[in-house]
């Protein structure tokens, strides 16, 4: 090969070279189908969802063209400019500008628009212009724009911005082969021509009088092109009366949150009883089918007992994901950000924290990954020290199995579950305590006044059900998986731990007391007695450190090998049988605060690209869970519930 | 936390903000179902001195507010009627009052 290499010029002109791969990357305000775009493009699953930041990284996909050409695209933050402020939009502008380490820029930008909010999108076409990168305009979401009647010449718009203008609706995939056309065009065009792309052709943060000056050639544009829409949307209109009253908008916010918790603990039951039936049964069929010995001990204790105690919260977990994809989808979260914004700055946090908090509730790792559209570096890092205290879906399984098994199934309040309501308490805490932190944060750290919050709210869309169904099926994917890799491999070990080594000849304890398992808890019971936890419920939490869920899986197994031969499926039974109130009680508290997530940890180091802050964020929640695990011990026991 | 005034903002001679100046009203002033036409964007003030006061205004110009924009204020916050509401054209924009002050509106007659 080292005559193909010596003159590689020969044989390829650099033209075609550069042609055989192209570049493209998808550019263009918040919210306006960018991520659609991608996945139509690619055949990609990034998520998409109505409100501004979803995306908060580079994504990069491939399309192979009949042709055979390769074009690889890149789907990148919204932003309203070029000039970036937040962290998000930082990776936008070096994209563009080739900024970023080993990479060339692009060789053509898709600046996608919004067909119906054009004014902001010309403004920024403009300036991609100016920064000399080939642009090819998509006219996105045309479908609602032909809905609305909104006459749009887009020959005159192509004429006057200089760019070719295709018209696509990216999540029913229309228009996409004739932008991909375009582009290919574009491309040869450029090649053609024999320019090169590299190079920022001199951009400069544009001056207010800059943007001024673009704005209006913009709005020239737009006023020669766009006749306003003969059938406006008034829906959104009449729906943000009711949702952002000063009253009824925080009634329906707190009603919507408490029905999305209710639903999650009431709702679930019966697919839940189901599946503990069914892994039950299971469990019965392989004690039948193998030996007495280690390995049915393994499969039965270890493998059933363990990964079935998780997967049982399977229908939680949909439930939850599908409030939270619908929220996202009409629209609602950016409402609830400018519903809690007041509260939220009370407690010195940015408003345009409510979504990656609300994302927590989710998991805190894209939470966290979130803040990134957080322009203020100590606003960002306040937002991402709390974000853990919100009850993330893996705290589901742990709650859900101490509420059933210790609070007793009864109405209350004219026919609200009185689980339920604990349930819910559980989140109010976790939310309350994220705004108690985040106050304390800023007393402490630092002391700067708040950055401005200005934020699109978009208009209300009515969700695709095949697109809400396949993100709720991709999340139960992503559970099981977990359960199929994380928390099995986890409960494997636990099980070791804990049958191995077996009992001296003639012991007289049970026989996991001597296992790894038993001495490990017995050596740091010490440690957390005072806060009301067993050697059992010690031995829990450290695999609990790799995925929260896991703690219930490893109490699964400790109490189905210490339980011996008639160990019952039914952990909560078993549970409320050995544990007193009050341990459960603080077991309650523990969780709700302790940094039981490595995964979460790493995500922080790396983000803030320290181990400050992780450290940081360890002491602190494990410190908080500590107390708060103390003070809720010893107040049930001075209460009676020892 | 008042931090010392930059040299760079304007002198005090400069008039009160959120006083009507020439029929002009601050949108950090105006009261729900304000309408109006943006006169000027950015006239820097003291208050908010902590984020440059030219970077406010081209954030502001960024998001659409600028001279010869329609506004409206749609809803108010329920604390303090903070945040607001606005359309801005034809788009829908949430932001707090205090980064409102430096946007100044000639209101409609009947508004
Ligand atoms: N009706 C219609 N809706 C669309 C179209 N394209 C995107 N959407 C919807 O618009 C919303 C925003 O889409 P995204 O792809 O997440 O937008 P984005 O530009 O990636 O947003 P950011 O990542 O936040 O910058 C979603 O609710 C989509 O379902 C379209 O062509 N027609
Ligand atoms: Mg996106």
């Amino acid at each position: 090969m080292t005559h193909a290499s010596a003159a590689p010029s020969i044989l390829v002109p650099p033209a075609e070279a550069a042609a055989d791969r192209l570049r493209v990357a998808l550019v263009g305000n918040p919210n306006s189908g960018k991520t659609a775009m991608f996945n139509a493009l690619t055949g990609a699953r990034q998520k998409v969802a109505n409100y501004a930041g979803v995306t908060v990284e580079r994504k990069e996909g491939r399309i192979l063209s009949p042709g055979g050409r390769t074009t690889v695209v890149l789907d990148l933050p919204g932003t309203y400019s070029l000039r970036a402020r937040s962290p998000d939009e930082v990776v936008t502008r070096d994209a563009v500008l080739g900024r970023l380490a080993g990479e060339v820029p692009p060789d053509v930008v898709i600046c996608v628009a919004d067909a119906t909010n054009l004014r902001l999108v010309l403004r920024l076409a403009l300036e991609l212009k100016a920064v000399g990168r080939p642009t090819v305009l998509a006219l996105n979401m045309i479908d609602i724009a032909q809905r609305q009647g909104l006459d749009i010449d887009t020959d005159r718009l192509s004429a006057e911005l200089g760019m070719p203008v295709v018209g696509t609706v990216a999540t029913r995939r229309r228009g996409i082969s004739e932008l991909v056309t375009a582009v290919e065009a574009r491309a040869d065009a450029e090649a053609a021509a024999g320019r090169s792309n590299l190079g920022e052709h001199g951009w400069t943060e544009p001056s207010a009088a800059e943007i001024r000056h673009l704005h209006r050639e913009a709005e020239r544009i737009l006023k020669a092109c766009v006749r306003p829409p003969r059938r406006p949307d008034t829906w959104t209109g009449r729906m943000d009366d009711v949702l952002l009253h000063p009253v009824w908008g925080i009634g329906i916010l707190l009603t919507v949150l408490f029905l999305m918790f209710q639903a999650v603990f009431t709702g679930a039951k019966p697919v839940m009883d189901l599946i503990t039936a069914g892994f039950d049964a299971l469990s019965a069929l392989v004690a039948q089918g193998l030996p007495d010995g280690l390995l049915r001990s393994l499969i039965c204790k270890g493998v059933i007992a363990g990964v079935g105690s998780v997967v049982v919260f399977l229908p939680q977990i949909l439930i939850l994901f599908l409030f939270i994809i619908l929220l996202e989808d009409v629209g609602y979260m950016a409402r609830a950000a400018f519903l809690l914004d007041r509260i939220m700055g009370g407690a010195g946090l940015h408003g345009r924290a409510f979504i990656p908090l609300l994302s927590s509730f989710a998991c805190a790792i894209p939470g966290i990954m979130a803040t990134r559209v957080i322009d203020n570096r100590r606003d960002r890092l306040t937002t991402i020290l709390v974000a853990p205290l919100m009850t993330c879906s893996a705290r589901i399984p742990v709650y859900t199995l101490i509420v059933s098994a210790f609070v007793p199934a009864r109405q209350v309040l004219g026919g609200l579950s009185l689980q339920g309501l604990v349930f819910f308490g559980l989140y109010a805490t976790g939310m309350l305590s994220a705004l108690i932190v985040a106050w304390a944060v800023r007393k402490v750290f630092w002391r700067s006044a708040s950055e401005p919050f200005l934020m699109e709210l978009p208009s209300y869309k009515v969700p695709d059900p095949a697109n809400v169904l396949r993100n709720v099926a991709l999340r139960g994917h992503i559970f099981l998986r977990r359960a199929g890799t994380t928390i099995l491999s986890m409960m494997v070990l636990i099980w070791f731990l804990c049958t191995v080594p077996g009992p001296p000849v003639g012991a007289a304890g049970p026989a996991i007391d001597y296992s790894f398992a038993g001495v490990i808890g017995h050596a740091i019971e010490p440690l957390l007695a005072p806060i009301g936890f067993s050697w059992q419920m010690s031995v829990a939490l450290i695999p609990g450190m790799a995925a929260r869920e896991v703690a219930v899986g490893a109490l699964g197994t400790v109490y189905a090998v210490s339980g011996g031969e008639e160990a019952s499926g039914v952990l909560g039974a078993s549970l409320a049988h050995q544990w007193s109130l009050a341990s459960a009680l603080a077991f309650l508290a523990w969780y709700v605060f302790a940094p039981q997530c490595a995964s979460t940890l790493a995500v922080v180091k790396r983000e803030t690209n320290s181990w400050r802050w992780p450290i940081i964020m360890f002491g602190y929640m494990t410190g908080l869970a500590y107390v708060a695990a103390f003070v809720v011990y010893h107040t049930a026991v001075a209460l009676g519930a020892g | 936390m008042k931090s010392s005034p930059d040299p760079s903002l304007p002198l005090p001679s400069d008039p009160p903000i959120g006083v009507a100046v020439d029929g002009l009203v601050s949108l950090a002033d105006g009261r729900r179902g304000l309408r109006g036409t943006i006169a000027t964007v950015g006239a820097p003030t003291l208050e908010n001195a902590t984020l440059q006061s030219d970077e406010l205004e081209r954030r502001l110009l960024e998001m659409g507010f600028v001279e010869g924009a329609r506004v409206e204020i749609l809803h108010e916050g329920f604390i303090g009627r903070d945040p607001i509401c606005v359309r801005l054209d034809d788009m829908r924009v949430a932001l707090r009052r205090r980064e409102a002050r430096n946007v100044m509106v000639r209101r409609d007659a009947n508004s």
